[in-house]
């Protein structure tokens, strides 16, 4: 691969704890090129934690280790925060899950865009209001010359991650990282957000890491799909073969969704096997 | 624009704007509560075992001397109306006659608040100049030295009893090491130097551009206001930090950080300006607590100021004194509240 | 810490109390309490003030076993000794009295008053409370904003005022603190009893006939206790200070009496000569509510998990 974007091996993420360590996500390695990368999930299996710990976010007393993280050229585990806060928004950005909290509650959506944008350039105040502007449309808002007004609260949800989106796009990032950007929207407007997102990421040729816990909706967006189990990457496939996937994990998560064309009687219930927990990860680099 | 229009529209078209129903309810909040804080000290005054006739007229008086003030005291009168008659006196400043000075009490706040506004003033600074950054970076810098301070100074402030504070820091500070000025507000032969305007002696003085009076006066006031300030550093630091952690977990936080912006403006543009307005509310609280506390570190300092008023006044059993005083401070506590409650209304984006 | 003065339990009670499954309620119950000791245990500094407030307790138990001298005796011939003198620990204040012994028997003063605060100020607000939640309507209006009224009070100047009306001593005194200490407390137990109030246990209560006395005092009121005990623990050390303040302005416990502010004012006269008279009893002011700071805020962590984490 010579347009790897961003290249992991054997990530782990520890927090320690009263009872010793906890290892929230054990030994991982993934590389993400100009693609569309989906990680999939339930709670708690640390596919949130990876992607914070590719901008190396994760909350003190945590901390992250690895054999190899690189991002572009610069190899993120020898990189001091203000060399991480350079790539942060710049090279890499991220998207959260809900704008009710990851948008600034006392700052105008001016404010928290053009910030965005002057953080990594020297641009005057206007320059970066056109650009805000730009982004805006760019996002499919209509009068953004009113919205940049406006605060958070003043916005719906699909409007939020709307404004969300083109404010972490303003810098022109190569990697976007989407942690579960649909799950507290309305039903109605998560797929015109994720068609906008998709369209922007495709147009910029940029690479998505898509964090989620549907598998269906990953497998319509992303061209290469990895099962996280208890911290560890249990399965990886292409998108399109999901449905030949092998694992019984994997399985049994796309067996317990419902399918309108199958009805079934009762969904499955998601059996886990301890012995999951300990094969070793498998690569998806 | 279906998505904007749901938070914005909706409320128009009705006959009373819903701004000046929330006025009308907070006025009516406001005069139930100054009525009642009236009543209350009405009541305190009826029921005291000083008998307010003989504290007039003195116990040499005869029978009918005694009848006469009765009445003109209108104590003859049923107790709702002389609770009326309190209501109005009072309304239109009039809280009676000290017995101790004289004076009218009114008169008697007048002269004496200003010694206890300046102290309080001066204390609630320091608390928030070294308050509010003492507790943001306790909540930065959670679990580490500055943490384990600012909880340390805060269990100090809120176990030291503050008159006992007072004169061990006289002891210290004036006693031994001799860098402050004694007790009072003054030394002897600065007094009278400078035209009082605003009763404020650290600003009379700068005004009249007299620094040695100044010099002196500061002298004086930097101890209490100092201890007071303490008090208000205890308070103010605690709940910033509390606020601060709260802000500091929440998702726009991280948001900020993946924008790549430095911790500085993380901290202070991002999570800062979110407590601004809670910070205002206690600050306004730590305040009404220092002209509260300031009782009794007048009294240590001999400060002449609302503090040593009430307290003499009360072993003096001069209750109108005591009871004018009470309803000042009592005023200020509400006008206070009411205050951050507006700023609340006004700087917050969400509360329109 | 390993070994505390809590009764060491017999062989088998251990088991007993921490069984998952306990047999019967008063099981239940113990196992709670002992579980909320075990977690307080593991909190040093809660330790601390406890064992702190027990060595107090103990000093005003058995005071006049401990004191040297008679604490009410005058000896002007051994008037302003420092400490270390001999038969003076703590030195002799301004009329020759051994300080040491009236700090032991402050204690019990300071003691007394908290108890008593302690016991009126919850106990009137809990009233209070349950009956503005409860009754609900113009009734919960009318109480609310007579709460209200008086938070809107500076407390200590409330209290001096109190104490002007009432008289001066230590009886006034604890009504005077108790009647500004109350407010909180009827918010606690007002917001306690308009959760519990619509419960279905409380209606099916109401079905087999109960009145409202029984339904607030067997009922809404057990449930309203935990949350007050709380309070009321971190709130002893503000009303161990206000006690001081009036003692110290000459409004609470009246001389000879050795209160412990009293005695602060006492020696304040001498405060640059004689430092002790002053200093001496104003740190066993400052012991014993930094003992019940450190308590409270054990006991909250434990009790109140939500509060504790920030």
């Amino acid at each position: 691969m010579s347009d790897t974007l961003l290249d992991v091996e054997n990530l782990w993420v520890k927090f320690p704890t009263r009872n010793g360590i906890f290892d929230a996500v054990r030994g991982i390695s993934f590389s993400l090129g100009r693609e569309r990368l989906g990680i999939v999930g339930e709670s708690g299996s640390g596919k949130s934690m990876t992607g914070r710990a590719v901008l190396k976010l994760i909350r003190k007393p945590g901390f992250v280790e690895a054999d190899r993280m690189v991002m572009g050229g610069t190899d993120l585990l020898t990189a001091t925060e203000k060399d991480m806060r350079a790539i942060r928004g710049r090279h890499a950005a991220m998207i959260m899950q809900d704008p009710k909290f990851s948008l600034n509650p006392v700052m105008t959506v001016e404010q928290q865009m053009v910030e965005a944008l002057t953080t990594h350039e020297k641009v005057s105040k206007r320059e970066a209001r056109t650009r805000a502007l730009e982004m805006l449309d760019a996002v499919a808002i209509r009068e953004p010359e009113r919205v940049l007004k406006l605060y958070p609260h003043e916005v719906s949800g699909g409007m939020g991650q709307r404004i969300m989106i083109a404010m972490m796009l303003i810098p022109d990032p190569e990697i976007l990282i989407a942690d579960e950007p649909t799950s507290a929207l309305d039903v109605s407007v998560q797929l015109q957000v994720l068609e906008i997102m998709d369209k922007l990421v495709k147009d910029r040729g940029m690479g998505l890491i898509f964090i989620s816990h549907d598998l269906n909706l990953v497998a319509n967006f992303c061209d290469r799909v990895a099962v996280m189990y208890a911290g560890r990457i249990v399965e990886v496939c292409e998108a399109g073969k999901l449905h030949e996937a092998q694992h019984p994990y994997t399985r049994g998560l796309l067996n317990a969704v419902p399918d309108l064309e199958h009805p079934r009687e009762r969904l499955e219930v998601l059996e886990r096997d301890p012995a999951w927990r300990e094969t070793p990860s498998v690569s998806a680099r | 624009m279906s998505e904007i229009s749901q938070t914005r529209d909706g409320q128009q078209g009705l006959a009373v704007p819903p701004w000046l129903k929330k006025l009308v309810a907070t006025l009516l909040t406001v005069a139930v509560t100054l009525l009642g804080l009236l009543f209350v000290t009405f009541m305190i005054g009826r029921v005291m075992p000083i008998d307010p006739v003989l504290a007039v007229i003195g116990e040499r008086a005869t029978q009918a001397q005694y009848d006469a003030a009765f009445k003109e005291l209108g104590l003859d009168k049923s107790l709702l109306e002389q609770f009326l008659i309190y209501v109005r006196d009072v309304l239109s400043g009039d809280f009676g006659k000290s017995i101790r000075t004289g004076q009218e009490v009114t008169t008697d706040i007048a002269r004496v608040f200003p010694a206890t506004l300046e102290l309080a003033t001066l204390g609630t600074v320091i608390g928030i100049v070294l308050g509010v950054p003492l507790g943001v970076m306790a909540a930065v810098y959670r679990g580490s030295w500055i943490d384990q301070l600012a909880r340390f100074v805060g269990l100090i402030g809120y176990s030291m009893p503050i008159f006992w504070l007072g004169l061990v820091g006289l002891l210290i500070f004036y006693g031994i090491l001799d860098w402050v000025e004694g007790p009072g507000r003054l030394g002897v032969f600065y007094q009278g130097l400078v035209p009082e305007r605003t009763g404020l002696l650290l600003v009379d003085s700068a005004i009249a551009g007299d620094w040695t009076v100044f010099k002196n006066a500061f002298g004086h006031i930097i101890l209490p206001a100092s201890l007071l300030g303490y008090y208000s550093l205890a308070y103010i630091s605690r709940m910033t930090r509390s606020f601060m952690l709260e802000q500091l977990n929440s998702e726009y936080v991280t948001t900020a950080r993946v924008k790549g912006l430095s911790e500085r403006k993380v901290i202070w543009r991002h999570a800062f300006r979110n407590i601004r307005i809670q910070l205002i509310t206690v600050i306004a609280l730590a305040y009404a607590n220092l002209l509260e506390g300031s009782v009794l570190t007048e009294i240590i300092f001999a400060w002449p100021g609302l503090g040593s008023y009430i307290t003499t006044s009360l072993l003096a059993n001069d209750m109108n004194s005591v009871l004018g005083g009470t309803v000042v401070i009592g005023t200020i506590f509400v006008a206070l509240n009411i205050f951050s409650d507006l700023l609340y209304r006004v700087f917050d984006p969400r509360a329109k | 810490m390993t070994e505390l003065p809590n009764p060491q339990p017999k062989p088998g009670w251990r088991e007993w109390l921490l069984t998952d499954a306990p047999a019967s309620r008063g099981q239940a119950r113990a196992a709670a309490w002992y579980a909320g000791w075990l977690a307080l245990r593991g909190n040093t500094l809660a330790m601390f003030g406890l064992l702190v407030l027990l060595f107090l307790i103990l000093c005003a138990l058995f005071a006049p076993l401990l004191a040297s001298q008679d604490p009410f005796v005058q000896d002007l011939g051994a008037r302003l000794l420092p400490p270390g003198s001999e038969g003076y620990i703590f030195g002799t204040d301004s009329l020759g009295r051994d300080i040491y012994s009236r700090l032991l028997y402050g204690a019990r003063i300071s003691l007394y008053i908290v108890a008593l605060v302690a016991l009126v100020a919850p106990l009137l607000g809990l009233i209070i409370g349950t009956i503005a939640g409860y009754a609900g309507g113009w009734v919960d209006v009318v109480l609310m904003r007579f709460t209200d009224i008086f938070l809107a009070f500076p407390r200590l100047i409330l209290a001096l005022a109190f104490v002007a009306a009432l008289g001066a001593g230590i009886e006034n005194a604890v009504l005077a603190i108790s009647l500004t200490a109350w407010p909180p407390y009827a918010r606690i137990a007002r917001a306690e009893t308009l959760t519990i109030r619509n419960s279905d246990y409380i209606h099916a209560i109401r079905l087999q006939g109960a009145g409202p006395v029984r339904i607030i005092t067997r009922h809404v009121w057990p449930l309203c206790i935990s949350s007050l005990v709380i309070r009321v623990t971190l709130d002893m050390a503000g009303i161990i200070l206000t006690a001081a303040g009036l003692g110290f302005l000459g409004l609470g416990a009246q001389p000879p009496s050795p209160e412990w502010g009293a005695m602060v004012s006492e020696g304040r006269k001498y405060i640059l000569d004689h430092w002790w008279v002053a200093t001496i009893p104003g740190l066993a002011i400052f012991a014993i509510s930094l003992a019940f700071n450190l308590l409270g805020d054990g006991l909250r962590d434990v009790l109140d998990p939500k509060e504790s984490k920030s």
